[in-house]
C-alpha cells in the first residue's frame, strides 16, 4: 500500500516536473494536411472525446456542414448535412491528432495551424486560428460571411503569419503568458493581454515579411480587433505542455480535458488514452441581449486545456471581471476560485504568479485523487454557443467538469495498479 | 401600444464586458423593459445589438470606445426610467459593497499551505472517515485531536501505533475537551493559565477538574483529551502515556493530574510506572476505582473536586460545605434521580453515593454500581449525554431539551427525594443550560416536590458566566452546590437525614 502511494508520488512529481519544465514557442502557421500527415481528406477533426453524427450537438453539426461546405466536399449546407449523415466524413477527436480546437474545434486539410513547439520535448502541437467574436464556425456559425473569413484566413493572413514566424526564433510562450496574467488575463475568457503582446511581437516580422500593404493592414487589425486572438496560442501551448506528460505509469495527473458538446471528457497519465466520459454540464452564466439558458448549448470544446495547464478558472484570481459570471463578482471570490482549485492540484507554477495573489503560483497538475477526495470540481471559464446550428455565440460563463469523469478514471487507475 | 427604442452613448467610457453584462441583465429586468444591453460599441457588439433589435440611430455611430446603453420597452417612459437606472449604474460601477469573500480550505493541505507553522489539526467528520483524515495529519507531522465519535476500535489502534512510531499526540476519538497552550478546543472553560497539566480520558471530567483548579486561584498548562477507550486493552493507553511524556518535558507542567475510569490492570499498571517517571507530583483519579498501589511521586483521588483540591496543595480530606438548611422531606421520598449531561459527573455522583452507602443503578453504572435496567437500586443515575439518548439528536450539552422529559417525569413521582443535575458551561455548551433547566422545573410546578439540587461547570470568564447561571438555579428554588460532589453528597445527606 504505502508502496504504490511512494510509486503515484514519485509518478507526480515526475509529471509536474514535465509540466513546468515545457518550454512552449510559437513557430510557425502552416496548413494542417502538412502538420498532421495522417489528416486525410474527408476527415474532421471535431473537439472532445470521440463522438459521431448521430449524438453530435447542434452547434457541432452546424460547423460540420460548414467546414465540408468550406473544404469544397460539399456544394451547400443542406448537402453536407445530408452527406455527414451518410456517413461521408470520418469523424476524429483533434487531440488524437496533436491537435486542439476551441468549442466545436473543426480541424480539416486546408486550415492553417499555429505550431506550437515543445522545446523541451521536441514535440508539436497545433490549434487553428482564432476567427473573431460574433459569427463564427466555432460557435456553429457557417453562413457565407464564415466561410470568406476562414478562406481569408488561409489564403492571405496564414501564410502571412507563418512567413512572420519562420523569419525569426519563433515567440516563446511561457513568458508571454506570465506577463499577460500580471495584465489581468486567465487566458481562456481573458486574452486581451496577450493578444496585445503577440501582436506587439508579431507585427515587425510581418510589417518586413508583408507581400502587399493592404494585406498586412488587414492582418494587423484582425489581431488587434480580435481580444480573443491568443486563446487559441495559449491552446495549442497547453497542448504542447502536457502531451510529455502522457503516459507516465502510476501518475494521477489529468492530461488533457475536453468536451464535444455532448460528453466531457478527461485522460489521465497513468491511465493512457482512455478517455473517461460524463455528459456535460450546462455553464452557469450571462447571455447576450435577446438570448438566454433556452438558447444554450451544453458546454463545448477542446479549451479545456488551459485550465488542465493551470490557467482559466484555475487563474480565475488573475482576471476578478470574470468571476462576475457567477455570484457576487467580487475580486476576492475570484481568489477563491483560485484558491479551490489549489486543493486539488498538486502544485503551483513558480514561472506563472498572480500579483494580486502575492504572486501565489497558479495551480498546477489535476490529481484524480484529490478532485474525488474533495468533491471539488475543475472551474472552467467557457464560451456559450447556441443550441441550434449556425447562430454562434450567445453568452460566456464558469462550468464545472462533471465528477463522474473523475471517479471512473480513479476507479480505473486502481485496477491498474491492482487496488481494489 | 408601440415599442420604444432609446440608445445612450457615453463617449469614452470603458467597462469590462462582464460587469456591463451584469448591469445588462438588471436593467432587462426592469418594469416595462422587453430587453436591454450595455455593449462597448465594437463593431461586433453593434452587430449583436441589430440582432437584438435594440440599436437606434443614436447607437450606430459609437465607436469602439465608446459605451451603448440600448433599451428597448412597451412605452416611453419605461425606457427612460431604465437608461436613468443604468446610467446610476454606471456611475458607480462597483459590483458590490466592499464584502470580502471569506476563504475556508477544503483540505488538510490547503490549510497547511495557509498555516504552515500550525501544529495540531482538529478533526470533526463523520467518524468512519476520522481516522483516514487523523492519519494524514499525523504523517504531516501534526498532532491530531478527534473530535468525532462512532470510530471503529479497530480504527482507533491502528491509528495510535502509527502515531505512537511516528511520535505524534491522537487525542481522541470522541475526544470533546482539549486546551493547549490556553487555546480551547472543542468543549472547554475559559481557564487561567497555570502550573497544573491535565490528562484526560473524559470531557466533562477534564472540565470540572480544570474549573474546579480555577476557582481555587490556581490554573492550568495544558488540559490532554485522550478518548474515552484509550486506557482499555485494546488500546494499551498509548495517547496517555504519549501525553505523559509531553507533560513531563514541559516546563510549564509543575504538576499532573490524570483522569479516567477504571483502566484495565495491565494498562493501569503501564500508565502508573511511567507516571513514577515524570519526576512532578502527580494525582490520579480513576473515578470509581477502589483505592489502589500510588507511585511515590503520585496520589489517588476518589472524585474529579478531590483531584482539583489536591493538584492545587489543597488536602483532599477538606471538609466539603455542609448541606444548607432544606425542607423536611416527605416520608414516602427515598429515591435519588441524577441527570446528567456529563458522562464523568454521573460517574463521579455514583463514586460519592456508594462512598456514602447509598446503592445506586445508572446507565453507566460504576464498579459497584447496578446497570439501570436491573432496577436493584432505589436511586438512579442516568447519563443523557450516552448514545441511547442522543441518537439523531443533539448531546444535552449543546441543547438541553434533551433532558425536559426526565426532569418532568422525576417532579412527577411521588418516590423521588431529591434530583441531582449538572449544568455545564464553556465554549461550544448550551448558551444559557440553567436558565433551561430553570424553565424546564417551573413548567413542571407542583407545590409538593422533590429536592433539586444541581453544581455549575463553568468558570465567571464563560461566555454563560457561572455568576449568573447560578442566580438563574437559585431563582427556580435549585440548591446550587460547590462541584458535582458535592451536589452528590448533599443528596446523600437530604435522604439520609
Amino acid at each position: 500500500m504505502n508502496d504504490i502511494a511512494g510509486r503515484i508520488e514519485t509518478a507526480n512529481r515526475e509529471a509536474l516536473g514535465r509540466m513546468i519544465a515545457g518550454d512552449p514557442v510559437l513557430v510557425d502557421v502552416i496548413p494542417a494536411a502538412e502538420a498532421i500527415p495522417s489528416l486525410q481528406d474527408r476527415m474532421i477533426l471535431h473537439a472532445g472525446p470521440p463522438v459521431d453524427w448521430e449524438r453530435m450537438c447542434g452547434p457541432m453539426r452546424g460547423a460540420v456542414a460548414g467546414i465540408a461546405v468550406f473544404e469544397g466536399w460539399a456544394p451547400d449546407l443542406e448537402t453536407a448535412n445530408r452527406m455527414a449523415g451518410e456517413g461521408a466524413f470520418d469523424f476524429r477527436p483533434n487531440h488524437h491528432f496533436d491537435a486542439v480546437g476551441p468549442m466545436t474545434g473543426m480541424t480539416t486539410i486546408s486550415q492553417p495551424v499555429m505550431v506550437v513547439e515543445n522545446r523541451a520535448f521536441g514535440n508539436r502541437a497545433y490549434c487553428t486560428i482564432n476567427e473573431g467574436l460574433g459569427k463564427v464556425m466555432r460557435f456553429g456559425g457557417n453562413d457565407a460571411e464564415v466561410l470568406d473569413r476562414l478562406r481569408w484566413l488561409r489564403d492571405g493572413f496564414g501564410p502571412a503569419m507563418g512567413r512572420a514566424l519562420r523569419s525569426g526564433e519563433g515567440i516563446p510562450l511561457k513568458p508571454l503568458v506570465a506577463r499577460g496574467l500580471t495584465m489581468g488575463d486567465e487566458m481562456h475568457q481573458r486574452n486581451v493581454g496577450c493578444t496585445g503582446l503577440m501582436l506587439r511581437a508579431l507585427s515587425p516580422a510581418m510589417a518586413a515579411s508583408a507581400g502587399d500593404l493592404d494585406g498586412l493592414a488587414r492582418a494587423l487589425a484582425f489581431i488587434g480587433g480580435n481580444d480573443q486572438f491568443f486563446l487559441n496560442i495559449a491552446m495549442a501551448m497547453g497542448k504542447a505542455i502536457m502531451d510529455p506528460v502522457r503516459d507516465i505509469e502510476a501518475s494521477t495527473i489529468v492530461t488533457a480535458m475536453s468536451r464535444n458538446g455532448t460528453e466531457f471528457g478527461i485522460r489521465v497519465s497513468g491511465t493512457g488514452d482512455t478517455w473517461f466520459t460524463a455528459p456535460v454540464e450546462m455553464p452557469e452564466g450571462l447571455y447576450f441581449p435577446g438570448f438566454t439558458e433556452a438558447d444554450a448549448n451544453p458546454d463545448m470544446g477542446d479549451s479545456t486545456i488551459v485550465e488542465t495547464v493551470g490557467l482559466g478558472g484555475f487563474a480565475m484570481g488573475a482576471a476578478p471581471a470574470v468571476a462576475g459570471f457567477v455570484g457576487a463578482g467580487t475580486a476576492s471570490e475570484a481568489a477563491n476560485f483560485t484558491r479551490s482549485m489549489a486543493e486539488i492540484t498538486l502544485g503551483e507554477n513558480p514561472e506563472w504568479t498572480i500579483p494580486a495573489m502575492d504572486y501565489r503560483g497558479v495551480p498546477s497538475g489535476i490529481d484524480i485523487r484529490l478532485v474525488v477526495e474533495t468533491g471539488l470540481a475543475p472551474t472552467i471559464n467557457t464560451g456559450i454557443a447556441h443550441r441550434e446550428p449556425g447562430i454562434g455565440q450567445v453568452g460566456a460563463g464558469v462550468v464545472r467538469a462533471p465528477l463522474a469523469c473523475f471517479h471512473q478514471a480513479l476507479r480505473a487507475f486502481a485496477d491498474r495498479m491492482g487496488v481494489s | 401600444m408601440s415599442r420604444v427604442i432609446v440608445n445612450r452613448v457615453r463617449k469614452g467610457l470603458y467597462l469590462d464586458s462582464v460587469a456591463l453584462m451584469r448591469f445588462s441583465r438588471s436593467i432587462a429586468g426592469l418594469a416595462g423593459v422587453e430587453e436591454a444591453a450595455l455593449m462597448m460599441g465594437t463593431p461586433a457588439n453593434l452587430g449583436i445589438l441589430v440582432e437584438a433589435g435594440l440599436l437606434d440611430g443614436a447607437g450606430e455611430h459609437a465607436k469602439g470606445g465608446d459605451l451603448v446603453i440600448a433599451v428597448r420597452a412597451r412605452d416611453g417612459d419605461s425606457a427612460d426610467a431604465a437608461v436613468a437606472k443604468a446610467g446610476e449604474l454606471l456611475d458607480q460601477p462597483r459590483l458590490t459593497r466592499g464584502e470580502t469573500a471569506a476563504w475556508r480550505p477544503r483540505t488538510l493541505r490547503a490549510a497547511l499551505n495557509q498555516v504552515p507553522e500550525a501544529t495540531l489539526a482538529l478533526i470533526s467528520v463523520p467518524g468512519d472517515f476520522a481516522a483516514a483524515e487523523a492519519r494524514k495529519a499525523i504523517r504531516r507531522g501534526l498532532d491530531a485531536m478527534i473530535f468525532s465519535d462512532n470510530v471503529p476500535l479497530a480504527d482507533e489502534v491502528a491509528l495510535k501505533r502509527e502515531a505512537r512510531d511516528l511520535g505524534r499526540l491522537v487525542m481522541g476519538p470522541d475526544c470533546g475537551t482539549a486546551i493547549i497552550n490556553g487555546v480551547p478546543l472543542a468543549f472547554a472553560n475559559r481557564v487561567p493559565s497555570g502550573a497544573v497539566g491535565i490528562i484526560g480520558a473524559s470531557g466533562t471530567g477534564i472540565q470540572e477538574v480544570s474549573c474546579l483548579i480555577a476557582r481555587n486561584g490556581a490554573g492550568i498548562s495544558h488540559a490532554i483529551g485522550v478518548g474515552g477507550r484509550d486506557l482499555s486493552e485494546a488500546v494499551g493507553g498509548i495517547s496517555t502515556l504519549r501525553a505523559l511524556d509531553m507533560l513531563a518535558r514541559d516546563p510549564a507542567s509543575e504538576r499532573v493530574v490524570l483522569i479516567s475510569k477504571p483502566p484495565a490492570p495491565e494498562v493501569s499498571a503501564r500508565v502508573l510506572e511511567k507516571l513514577s517517571g515524570i519526576g512532578k507530583p502527580a494525582t490520579v483519579c480513576f473515578v470509581g476505582a477502589p483505592p489502589m498501589a500510588m507511585p511515590a511521586n503520585a496520589v489517588q483521588a476518589f472524585t474529579l473536586r478531590e483531584a482539583a483540591l489536591r493538584s492545587v496543595g489543597v488536602s483532599g480530606e477538606t471538609p466539603p460545605p455542609a448541606l444548607p438548611p432544606v425542607p423536611t422531606i416527605a416520608p414516602g421520598r427515598r429515591e435519588i434521580r441524577g441527570l446528567f449531561s456529563g458522562g464523568t459527573l454521573c460517574a463521579e455522583a455514583q463514586a460519592v453515593m456508594l462512598a456514602g452507602k447509598i446503592a445506586v443503578a445508572s446507565n453507566a453504572p460504576i464498579p459497584g454500581a447496578a446497570p439501570a435496567s436491573t432496577g436493584a437500586a432505589e436511586s438512579l443515575l442516568l447519563d443523557m449525554g450516552d448514545d441511547s439518548y442522543t441518537r439523531g439528536r443533539p448531546h444535552p450539552m449543546i441543547d438541553p431539551e434533551v433532558r425536559d422529559d426526565a426532569v418532568r417525569q422525576a417532579m412527577a413521582d411521588p418516590s423521588v427525594a431529591v434530583i441531582l443535575a449538572d449544568i455545564v458551561l464553556g465554549f461550544g455548551a448550551h448558551g444559557d443550560p440553567a436558565g433551561h433547566l430553570a424553565r424546564a422545573v417551573r413548567a413542571a410546578g407542583g407545590a409538593e416536590r422533590a429536592l433539586l439540587i444541581a453544581s455549575v461547570t463553568g468558570t465567571e470568564a464563560d461566555p454563560q458566566i457561572r455568576s449568573v447561571q447560578i442566580a438563574k438555579l437559585e431563582e427556580a428554588g435549585i440548591l446550587v452546590a460547590p462541584s458535582n460532589a458535592d451536589a452528590a453528597r448533599w443528596a446523600c445527606e437530604a435522604v439520609q437525614r
